[in-house]
């Protein structure tokens, strides 16, 4: 599953350009992954400037 | 109020295409709406500020709050540190855009448009299946608006075309990763604009120092987006740039984005939507301006939108598509030519890149025209390489 560290993102969008599934929506000061359409394919993790995203194994609840 | 009229056009995203837009259609009498998700519009500053003097011209007669300085030499530095020295045929400038953004919009407020903040557009209105106006959220109250048409010019992330089914989605290959310190206690050249072009600093783009004042610079890095894949990020370059060049600085402001290096959107339009500005992908593909670009699609889009909506056509996807054709035949053509070269400036290694400074380092110093430097550097295709030179300077 994807990730943002909400506290270093800088919700500049590059992301949502890039994803293939336009599951990412931006608002001025947060960021909303759907990740029942995410693929992960993880495009979004290369774009990011900041290294804000990161990818870590689906957690069993 | 606001958000119960209906409007002839909502424009989302109050950038330099939204507001030039939102302003050219409310000064024909159409209602125009112009939402915008920040708070303060131009803030925050995701851009280096470079523009040139004609291009900003061609829109507005420049401000002196805009300009925080005036650029009249460039610098190119090669991967081994040589560097050549470039003056400009025209002035530049290094633009406040926090200022210049918000000018726009109050523009296009002066002409009757209605401004609005704090507006965030999630989705598009639909009416027996037709684009009908936008959804959003506004200070965390919901909104719906009516319009005959909706404009797109929400930049880099470009959903409200993807929303109207418009593929706007951007390959890695064809996006840089941009980040950006302004810093200032650093040393600089007020009047002069620095790239360092190397492989090994800035894969697919470059890193540049925009002069914001005697002792300040905007300093920034593009990589493409494939580079972070098995290298850097663009983040951990520019600081490892900075810690090296300019161990004392201090950062005023950071500023991150995507930069569209794409060649021209396959469409524009469709029924009730057009595209403008950075969500258009209208920006030049080597440089990464888009200032301007931005703006002249936008003086495109609202000719064409204002015709149809004075006259009391439907803006339907074939009534719109002028602007498209418009833009193909011009800025479009153009993009086309500037993405071939940046293919082939993008295939140079860094040995090239050092070969070329030196070369062009044997020019004597009143013979080193943009156009001279390049056609020296590349002999077999002079006619590719003059327009590179334009490419900088131009946009
Ligand atoms: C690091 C960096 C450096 C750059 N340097 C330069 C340079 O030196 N010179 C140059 O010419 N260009 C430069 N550019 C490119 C330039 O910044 C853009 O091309 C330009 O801002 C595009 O203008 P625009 O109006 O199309 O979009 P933007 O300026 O991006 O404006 C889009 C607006 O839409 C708003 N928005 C987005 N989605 C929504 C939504 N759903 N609802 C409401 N509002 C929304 C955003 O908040 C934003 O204000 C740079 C870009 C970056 C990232
Ligand atoms: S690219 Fe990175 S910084 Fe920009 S919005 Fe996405 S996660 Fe945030
Ligand atoms: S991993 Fe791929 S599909 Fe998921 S949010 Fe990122 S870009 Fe979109």
């Amino acid at each position: 599953m994807i990730e943002v560290d909400k506290g270093d993102c800088d919700f500049c969008g590059a992301c949502a350009a890039v994803c293939p599934v336009d599951c990412i929506e931006l608002y001025e000061k947060d960021i909303k992954i759907d990740s029942k359409k995410c693929t992960e394919c993880k495009l979004c993790i290369y774009i990011c400037p900041i290294e804000a995203m990161s990818y870590v194994e689906h957690e069993t609840v | 109020m606001w958000n119960t009229k209906r409007y002839d056009i909502i424009v989302v995203g109050a950038g330099p295409a939204g507001s030039t837009f939102a302003r050219i259609a409310a000064s024909k009498g159409l209602s125009v709406l112009l939402l915008e998700r920040k708070t303060r519009i131009g803030v925050p500053v995701r851009c280096g500020e470079g523009v040139i003097d004609s291009g900003l011209r061609l829109f507005y007669e420049p401000c002196p709050e805009w300009i925080a300085t005036t650029i009249d030499k460039f610098c190119f530095i090669a991967p081994n540190g040589s560097s050549i020295a470039v003056k400009l045929q025209e002035k530049g400038y290094i633009l406040n855009r926090n200022v210049f953004d918000s000018d726009l919009a109050k523009f296009a407020e002066k002409e009757g448009a209605t401004v609005v903040t704090n507006a965030n557009v999630n989705s598009l209105l639909f009416e027996n299946d037709k684009v009908a106006g936008v959804k959003g959220i506004c200070n965390n109250e919901p909104f719906e608006i009516t319009s005959k048409l909706v404009i797109g010019a929400d930049g880099v992330e470009s959903r409200i075309g993807r929303f109207a089914g418009i593929n706007t989605k951007i390959n890695l290959n064809n996006i840089d990763s941009g980040y950006q310190k302004t810093i200032s206690g650093i040393d600089v050249d007020r009047n002069v604009c620095s790239f360092y072009i190397s492989n090994e600093l800035a894969p697919g783009g470059y890193i540049w120092i925009f002069p914001k004042g005697n002792d300040s610079a905007n300093i920034g890095i593009g990589i493409s987006g494939k580079a972070h894949i098995n290298g850097k990020s663009a983040k951990t370059r520019l600081d490892e740039f900075l810690d090296l060049k300019y161990p004392k600085h201090k950062v005023e402001s950071i500023s991150v984005g995507g930069i569209p290096l794409s060649k021209p959107i396959k469409q524009m339009v469709t029924d009730s939507v057009m595209l403008i500005g950075d969500a258009a992908r209208t920006v030049n593909p080597l440089s990464g301006g888009g200032i301007i670009l931005g703006m002249k699609s936008a003086v495109k889009a609202a000719d064409v939108a204002v015709k149809i909506l004075i006259s009391d056509k439907e803006p339907t996807k074939i009534n719109l598509i002028d602007y498209q054709k418009q833009w193909m035949n011009s800025e479009g053509k153009q993009i086309n030519r500037i993405y071939r070269i940046k293919t082939a400036v993008d295939k140079l290694t860094d040995k090239d890149l050092n070969n070329i400074i030196e070369r062009v380092n044997k020019l004597p110093v009143e013979k080193r025209s943009l156009a001279r430097i390049f056609r020296a550097c590349i002999p077999q295709k002079p006619s590719l390489l003059f327009d590179v030179a334009k490419v900088f300077v131009g946009y």
